[in-house]
């Protein structure tokens, strides 16, 4: 059975309970992704405002987790979810720890950019590269959460497959730094920062991964994590065999 | 399901942040009745121990514990109902508006106006729907038919009834299943505009979905009314209620916000009691 229904219970206020829970969870990605998308720009630009805005913002998706988490343990305690309810607060309980991560890591690029606007900056040819991995980690990122949004598995499954072109462009960027390094190891401490910044939107990538496995449970009931991409596929269209 | 949309996540945001809980506490509340060193007794046999509460207004008060804890018997006395209990004795206070309901010179039938109650088992009169809603405000004198179909009409509507039975007032209330019934009696209680209602295992005797409806219909009640409820149904006090109280043995172990009794009870008994680890 497969139903992506929030409403329809006898209370309309366990309803309204869940739907608020996910319209904070929505609202929490808003944030995270606009804290993604500041830190990257931060980054490729040299500006140490945008930076320090990301580093202060970040106490907002902190609050966001820890009060989304109270409406989860209040939903369980009160209301004793079961089925596709339980599954939702069980995936929000474990999304938002994946968006908060993301949001430590906007931090964390953040923090770099602030280094690098301080000192000489890289090469342009690094940033045009680092600009396209960090809008397919954005992308992605949306991705994940308009799948959560619309509870949509295909959606989901469509998004973990470009995780796979996020790591070869970090695989890509990385293979560069390490020439650069070895043309001039004035350069080092510079380009350590930017691999550990490339390495920070391969994360992101990860989570989002894991918020799009957390919405196919919901959706679909089926725990997809350590899975291969073609089982998971075949889960979501339904062709898997049964669950044992 | 909604629709995600950055823009608009990012304006309401503001509207989600920083909102942590804070349990509530009885200290915030307007207080309907107060409950002051209460002991009962049935002949020698002592049924309430030193029972000492603040019933806050317009919320949902919930008593739990096992059988024979006391916690009918506490709801009993809000409206005096062990006055007819030969055996039962009294002490201690049980105040309404500041004045002590087990006075001597306390008026039993105006408390009773003023606090109904609703029983386990739906017990309507044996007379028309019409007549069970109209028969407290009768008993006052009131007689002006308008007056009456407005009232009846309206205690109907607010217990979600109306359209079930509008067309069958005159119909005799044994007529309506047991859900429906006691729907019909808490609109009785309602007509006479109380300002607390009692509600003694409400629901013990639905099945699921006319328990969820009566639920669905405290959440409402409380917007005007003080609500005090015993149930055997934990689960039931979790999703209801504002405040539990947690009795044992007619002690009152525990007496928190609903929230904090059920993930972080301050008594071992009660956290033994709602896991399920008692006795």
């Amino acid at each position: 059975m497969e139903s992506t229904r929030l409403g329809g219970h006898y209370s309309h206020r366990y309803d309204t309970e869940l739907e608020e829970v996910v319209n904070r969870v929505l609202a929490m990605g808003g944030l995270v992704e606009a804290q993604l998308s500041n830190a990257l720009q931060a980054f490729i630009e040299g500006d140490s405002q945008i930076a320090q805005e990301v580093t202060e913002n970040d106490t907002r998706v902190n609050t966001f987790e820890v009060t989304i988490d109270e409406r989860c343990v209040e939903i369980l305690a009160r209301r004793q979810p079961a089925a596709m309810d339980l599954r939702l607060i069980v995936a929000v309980i474990k999304t938002i720890t994946d968006l908060e991560r993301i949001g430590d890591l906007a931090v964390a690029i953040a923090r770099m950019a602030q280094r690098q606007a301080e000192g000489d900056r890289p090469r342009k040819q690094i940033f045009r590269d680092i600009e396209t991995m960090g809008n397919r980690v954005i992308s992605m990122l949306a991705g994940a959460l308009d799948a959560f949004a619309r509870m949509d598995a295909a959606a989901a499954v469509s998004v973990v497959r470009q995780d796979f072109a996020i790591d070869s462009d970090h695989e890509a960027i990385v293979r560069q730094n390490v020439t650069y390094m070895m043309e001039d190891p004035r350069n080092i401490s510079r380009m350590l920062d930017v691999t550990h910044a490339v390495r920070a939107l391969e994360r992101v990538g990860d989570h989002a991964r894991n918020m799009c496995e957390y919405t196919i449970y919901f959706v679909k009931g089926r725990d997809v994590r350590h899975i291969d991409l073609s089982e998971m596929e075949a889960i979501v269209q339904d062709t898997a065999p049964a669950k044992k | 399901m909604s629709q995600r949309n950055p823009a608009a996540s990012s304006l309401s945001a503001g509207l989600f942040e920083g909102s942590t809980r804070k349990l509530r506490s009885l200290a915030d509340e307007e207080i309907a009745i107060s409950v002051e060193n209460l002991d009962l007794y049935y002949g020698n046999t002592q049924a309430l121990k030193n029972v000492t509460m603040n019933i806050p207004k317009q919320r949902v008060t919930a008593f739990i514990g096992p059988s024979g804890c006391g916690k009918s018997t506490l709801l009993r006395c809000f409206n005096r109902m062990n006055d007819l209990v030969d055996s039962c004795r009294i002490e201690g206070a049980i105040n309404l508006h500041g004045a002590n309901i087990y006075d001597r010179k306390a008026d039993v039938a105006e408390l009773r106006r003023q606090v109904g109650m609703v029983f386990q088992k739906p017990n309507p009169f044996p007379k028309s729907i019409y007549e069970n809603v109209a028969y407290g405000l009768r008993l006052q004198g009131v007689n002006n038919k308008r007056v009456l179909d407005e009232v009846v009409e309206r205690s109907i509507k607010a217990v979600g009834l109306w359209d079930e039975v509008k067309d069958r007032l005159q119909s005799n209330a044994f007529g309506l299943s047991g859900g429906q019934q006691q729907r019909l009696v808490i609109a009785r209680a309602i007509a006479i505009e109380p300002e607390v209602i009692l509600l003694d295992e409400p629901t013990s005797a639905l099945d699921p979905i006319s328990t969820a409806k009566i639920e669905e219909l405290i959440e409402e009640l409380k917007e005007k009314y003080t609500i005090l409820i015993v149930t055997h149904n934990m689960q039931q006090a979790a999703r209801v209620s504002d405040y539990t109280a947690y009795m044992y043995l007619g002690e009152m172990i525990e007496y928190a916000d609903t929230m904090h009794l059920f993930t972080n009870p301050s008594q071992k008994a009660t956290e033994d009691y709602i896991t399920g680890r008692y006795g």
